[in-house]
């Protein structure tokens, strides 16, 4: 926990690292100062992509002590503003689930060749990166905790499956190597709290270490100070939670 | 992505961007987040010009209710036009 009496200090900047098929792709590394060891974390950023609303997410887990990688999961879309950038992602019908798990699995291995961490990696995702984050999780060795807020799309009807996304999410929850905070809001529609259920019963059928959290009053996306959907109550208590679940399982 | 409700689309005509005026080839119609419209899910038109980059776009987000009696407008106007003998002379390149 913060005091005053404290030194604190932490760096941010763009990096390059190896994403998926071996490309290389940007990523937004911040840290703390300091030679560690710490624990760290890879935060897969939500639909609205690359955005500041990210950037400060990493520079606020770096604050709470963990090396911090974001990687842009759009870069192969072009450059420009985030908004721009993502609307070009959107109008392709998303990202490939291999190319997003290549990209945060390079990120996860950036972060094991740092001589300052702990040897605790934990992933991080909302909305399309809270789906991208456990596909992720279940699919690669090398995961201590996922925290997965409110993401889209982990429970899908087979004729929502297609070529980009050729596997429902769910169905790798027998995989999960690691324990899994999981954060909704009641009135979000993707996911719907039906769907938010069907995945806490595949979470207990293959006994996982889980935890989920749902919130009253609050839909998709509540986190996100930037947007109407912000519940600041339920978002204060949802970030506690995070912290908690992190150290408990990262610390 | 979470709807992945899209379609696009090859259209003719121009856009103003954050550089000034250029020429649309595409448009891409959305139901998913909006960026900015104070909804989970929004109708999305993006008229871009992807040869130019993702920066080549003119966005709007809609209502549901909104962007109905956006297509029935489109829709009463170009018949008002089509009436009048207008769309012909809309063919001709200046």
């Amino acid at each position: 926990m913060y005091t005053t009496d404290m030194y604190e200090g932490i760096t941010a900047e763009t990096v390059a690292i190896t994403g998926a098929n071996g490309d290389m792709i940007h990523a937004y590394y911040a840290r703390p100062l300091g030679p560690g060891p710490y624990p760290a974390m890879v935060l897969a950023h939500h639909m609205p992509g690359w955005d500041e609303w990210y950037r400060e997410a990493a520079f606020r887990f770096a604050n709470h002590g963990y090396v911090t990688i974001m990687p842009n999961l759009y870069f192969r879309a072009g450059h420009g503003t985030p908004e721009d950038v993502a609307a070009k992602v959107r109008a392709d019908g998303g990202l490939p689930d291999d190319q997003a798990v290549g990209d945060l699995t390079g990120s996860m291995k950036y972060l094991r060749a740092l001589p300052n961490i702990n040897g605790k990696i934990g992933i991080f995702g909302t909305c399309s990166g809270g789906r991208h984050a456990y596909l992720t999780a279940c699919r690669v060795d090398g995961f201590d905790a996922i925290v997965d807020c409110w993401g889209g799309g982990v429970v899908m009807p087979p004729d929502s499956l297609d070529e980009k996304r050729p596997v429902a999410p769910i169905d790798y929850t027998k995989d999960l190597p690691c324990p899994i905070l999981g954060i909704f809001g009641n009135d979000d529609s993707h996911p719907t709290p039906e769907q938010v259920n069907e995945h806490e019963e595949a979470l207990k059928k293959h006994n996982k270490n889980y935890e989920f959290h749902r919130y009253d009053g609050a839909g998709h996306g509540f986190f996100y100070y930037i947007y109407k959907a912000y519940r600041q109550e339920q978002a204060t208590d949802g970030w506690e939670k995070v912290w908690s679940f992190l150290e408990k399982n990262l610390g | 992505m979470c709807t992945m409700i899209v379609e696009k689309i090859k259209i003719e005509g121009s856009g103003k961007g954050k550089s000034g005026w250029f020429k649309l080839e595409g448009a891409n119609v959305s139901y998913d987040h909006p960026f900015n419209a104070p909804y989970e899910h929004a109708l999305n038109i993006d008229f871009v010009n992807e040869s130019k980059g993702p920066s080549a776009r003119v966005a709007v987000e809609l209502s549901e209710d909104a962007a109905r009696e956006l297509i029935k407008t489109i829709t009463a106007v170009l018949d008002r036009a089509k009436e009048g003998g207008h769309l012909e002379s809309q063919r001709v390149k200046v």
